[in-house]
């Protein structure tokens, strides 16, 4: 049987996502044909500002590549704009003179930016911000001129005059009304960006009205109408968008300001639909991304079901909710003034936070909040509700206003919203895996759903929809096991390996009765390692279970290439050291040479098979910029130079590194030398930190500036060098000792807690002497500097670096 | 994968020289494969890309007849190339056969 041919106009958001859902219920159904008139696949515009902002790349917006086309059959069409739609015959012809025949057709053709009639816009140097073009256009312009000027202050116009001040651009934003982004902000929200932005640098023109954009060949500036000019290389005009109905007007579908749909997105021609920006429903054509994805779940629904079934789409509430220049901004509903409107305020100038809830007849009918977004989901369900308030507190509206607890946001989320931003797992897929799969740990969550897999940054979010969802009370494993293969914890199975002598990664999972015999890339690692403390003088490495990065003594890149990191003592470097590593660059056309925030240099891209070879030449030691293990000691200048310096700063960072390089650590261990409070080697943020003052150290630990930034805290004050290393020694032996594989110093510290730390690795003589020894015996057997080991083993250099060519006979 | 012919086999390797969990790559005109020996020495191979970002399988962590992508930590079946628990793709897998200790990769 044929397949039913499917053909969607327009490769955007709106359409690719109608395609996604209805692959995912129907993969095999239709026979797919995408139109896009841009030469690219289909990427999330809405990201666009922060490719200009510099926050990300092309290739990182793009939701569907190139190659997921292929792999669901899809034909795509790309630089190829359908022309005309021939509903009699159902039929779409190309401007590149392709003809295709449909059963159902999708118009998704999106919006053109609104370019008003203002003589000169047609200069060089005069765009609009709606596509990967124009963005790239901004860049290059950058490049060669200084002043860009924005005409349009609502939230498309503050995004790419942001955009524009990250290229180091002068900025001017020129606005026809008297307040900034007027639709999405009432007058006193207005005012505090306005006043945000000013400080970030840009430069206001408000109730300007541009008449005529002057210049020979080239744009160079503004004649306003009331008789000011303004000088600018660089013309961005971003006052709006229009419906892009053009095909479908000449097509002969019925259209309006956009293209005219019923409930089930259906247009004035039989198996023609429209959705997203060019779709008209109820007088409304919706311009925001979260409406547009409401539409193309009921188009999906009606085109898999054949027939109109259910109620169809009833329009969207219109909620604004982004960050304008680094600002949290949400507005719903009715938020601006009315006689009959009562409103409940909240306007703190010096905080930067304001927050307004409109009611009417004691129900939420609208809100707008800037600097503390915490209530939108709340206040979003109480307008969708329209529940009755009269009976509740304020602190039902503002919950981040009250001084009882806060319930967790989660709780208000809409299932479809996100919670995992690095892996895209929205609130409902976390809800029904808890629920289905009967989900009692976060680990588990991660395994089922791949929420907090990557970052791990919504851990706390997870964590509260657990509790949510599992109801009060309800046991949420105590014991967090040390992966999926046990249901012993960390702590159990150190205590295992100690108590029964285990001595290999294979027994320990043997006799501990593993559920997967051969592991896990989680614990076979954390085995390894707990091996090798509890028996430095004689366990053997298992390197086969160390992550490939410690295998092969070099950092994974993206692409399959490495990073070689050599070791500069204390980030001091010399002529001869840097001529080896320009040689080397040189000789194996190394691709990126760059200076880690460790103060040392990073040759990028370097391909496997090359390592061995660029290690002899090098001749230079390990800088383990892979390893769990110690990796740097920054310094600052000292007081060799400086002339605040109290203390040998490099010194002291130099004899540290040397001391315990090469030494294993349950996660990486990052240290800094500062020899004065300005802290010049960022000590603050170190797991470990220390501080020179005249005539003693301060060591501080448990600093992090990754993830989750954490200040360090003061262990204590050291009154000479031997007393500095001796309690270095003894806090990390503890932290080898005690911390869970993976774990950095900040979370140990806030699991176990400062004081306890203190107790043992300062004021416990016996403990602290006995730590001292146990970390001399591990420096005694830290074995030799890993690169010069392999570079000389050929055995060793087969196995892991060859890379076999097989010729075809 | 179009580039190899069908039907062949082809010598890649000796089983001595494959580490145990320590993967081989082996690049057959355009592609790259990554050869697993398990602790009972029996042979697999598959594509040295994972179905996710492409990461190279062969420096992955082998455990058991399961090898975990280097870059994002995907589990892949050494047997079908297919991806575990919440993931979703595949990759391509070859049959091997091993004769008087030389591996051979039997070509689509």
């Amino acid at each position: 049987m044929n397949k039913e041919r499917l053909v969607l106009i327009g490769n955007g958001m709106a359409g690719m996502y109608t395609i996604e859902e209805i692959l995912k219920q129907e993969p095999d159904r239709f026979e797919i044909t995408v139109f896009g008139k841009e030469p690219h696949p289909n990427y999330n515009r809405i990201l666009l500002s922060s490719v200009l902002q510099g926050d990300s790349e092309l290739k990182d917006i793009v939701l569907n590549d190139y190659d997921w086309y292929k792999e669901h059959n899809i034909t795509l069409y790309t630089g190829d704009e359908v022309t005309r739609i021939d509903t009699n015959n159902k039929q779409v012809e190309s401007a590149g003179g392709i003809v295709c025949a449909y059963d159902h057709l999708i118009v998704a053709t999106g919006s053109n930016p609104f370019m008003p009639p203002i003589p000169g816009s047609d200069k060089e140097g005069v765009i609009s911000f709606r596509d990967i073009k124009d963005t790239e256009t901004m860049i290059e312009a950058s490049k060669k001129y200084e002043k860009a000027a924005v005409i349009g202050g609502g939230l498309l116009g503050l995004e790419a005059a942001r955009g524009l001040l990250n290229l180091n651009m002068e900025t001017e934003v020129i606005h026809l009304q008297d307040q900034l982004m007027e639709r999405q902000l009432d007058p006193n929200a207005s005012k505090m960006l306005k006043r945000e932005l000013e400080n970030q640098g840009m430069r206001f023109h408000m109730e300007k009205q541009t008449e005529q954009i002057f210049g020979r060949k080239r744009a160079q500036g503004l004649h306003f109408k009331d008789g000011e000019s303004l000088y600018a290389d660089l013309v961005v005009i971003a006052v709006g968008i229009r419906p892009n109905i053009g095909l479908a007007e000449n097509s002969g579908l019925k259209t309006n300001r956009a293209i005219i749909v019923n409930d089930f997105l259906e247009t004035s021609a039989p198996d023609v639909y429209a959705v997203g920006e060019c779709a008209e429903h109820n007088g409304i054509a919706y311009g925001l991304v979260a409406p547009l994805y409401e539409q193309g779940k009921i188009l999906a629904e009606r085109l898999v079901s054949k027939e109109p079934a259910g109620t169809g789409y009833q329009g969207s509430l219109t909620s604004t909710k982004l960050k304008v220049s680094g600002v949290d901004v949400f507005s719903a509903g009715e938020f601006g003034e009315a006689d009959d409107l009562k409103s409940v305020l909240v306007h703190d100038d010096f905080d930067g936070v304001y927050k307004k809830v409109n009611i009417r007849d004691n129900k939420v009918v609208g809100a707008v909040l800037f600097g503390d977004t915490t209530d939108s989901p709340k206040l979003l369900n109480l307008i969708n509700k329209k529940e009755d308030i009269s009976e509740v507190g304020k602190g039902i509206i503002l919950p981040s206003e009250s001084n009882a607890p806060m319930e967790s946001p989660v709780v208000d989320m809409a299932n479809e919203e996100t919670i995992c931003g690095c892996n895209g797992v929205c609130k409902g897929e976390i809800v029904s895996a808890i629920n289905e799969k009967g989900l009692t740990s976060v680990n588990e969550v991660k395994q089922h759903t791949n929420a907090s897999r990557s970052c791990g940054g919504c851990k706390p979010l997870v964590s509260d929809l657990l509790n949510a969802t599992l109801g009060d009370g309800a046991a949420v494993n105590e014991v967090e096991p040390l992966c999926g293969c046990t249901d012993l914890s960390h702590e159990q199975v150190i205590e295992e390996i100690k108590a029964k002598q285990l001595s290999h990664t294979r027994e320990v999972m043997n006799v501990l009765g593993w559920k997967e015999p051969e592991g896990c890339s989680k614990c076979r690692p954390a085995l390894n390692y707990y091996l090798s403390v509890s028996k430095p003088e004689e366990y053997e490495d298992d390197y086969a279970s160390r992550f490939i990065n410690e295998r092969v003594h070099a950092n994974i890149q993206n692409d399959g290439t490495y990073s070689v990191v050599p070791r500069m003592y204390g980030g001091v470097t010399n002529s001869d050291q840097l001529r080896k590593i320009a040689d080397v660059a040189e000789k194996y056309e190394v691709p990126l040479l760059k200076l880690t925030g460790g103060q040392r240099i990073d040759l990028l891209g370097v391909n496997k098979e090359d390592l061995p070879a660029i290690w002899g030449d090098l001749d230079m030691p390990s800088g383990h910029a892979y390893g769990k293990s110690i990796r740097t000691v920054k310094t600052c200048v000292g007081e060799d130079f400086c002339r605040f310096g109290t203390q040998d700063s490099i010194g002291m960072g130099m004899t540290i590194e040397r001391k315990y390089e090469r030494l294993n650590t349950p996660h990486k261990v990052k240290m800094a030398v500062s020899a004065c409070p300005r802290n010049c080697a960022e000590s603050g943020i170190k797991d470990i930190g220390i501080v020179g003052l005249e005539g003693h150290w301060e060591m501080y630990v448990g600093g992090n500036g990754g993830v989750d930034l954490r200040g360090g805290e003061l262990l204590g004050k050291m009154n000479s060098d031997d007393e500095l290393l001796d309690a270095i020694s003894a806090f990390l032996q503890y932290y080898r000792e005690s911390a869970h594989y993976l774990e950095r110093t900040s979370h140990w510290i806030e699991r176990v807690g400062l004081d306890h730390v203190k107790a043992v690795v300062l004021e416990d003589e016996e403990e602290r002497a006995n730590l001292i020894e146990r970390m001399e015996v591990s420096l005694e057997h830290k074995g030799e500097d890993p690169w010069k080991e392999l570079t000389y083993n050929e055995k060793k250099k087969q196995e892991l670096f060859e890379q076999r060519k097989v010729e075809l006979v | 994968m179009n580039s190899i012919n069908k039907q062949k086999e082809i010598a890649v390797a000796t089983v001595d020289e494959i580490a145990v969990d320590i993967p081989k790559e082996v690049i057959i005109e355009e592609t790259s494969i990554a050869i697993f020996k398990t602790k009972d020495s029996t042979i697999f191979a598959l594509e040295n890309k994972c179905p996710h970002k492409g990461g190279p399988l062969s420096q992955g962590i082998v455990s058991g007849e399961h090898v975990f992508c280097p870059l994002h930590d995907w589990k892949i079946s050494l047997h079908d190339g297919r991806a575990q628990g919440a993931d979703e793709g595949c990759t391509a897998s070859y049959g091997t056969r091993v004769e008087n200790n030389t591996v051979y990769l039997l070509l689509k």
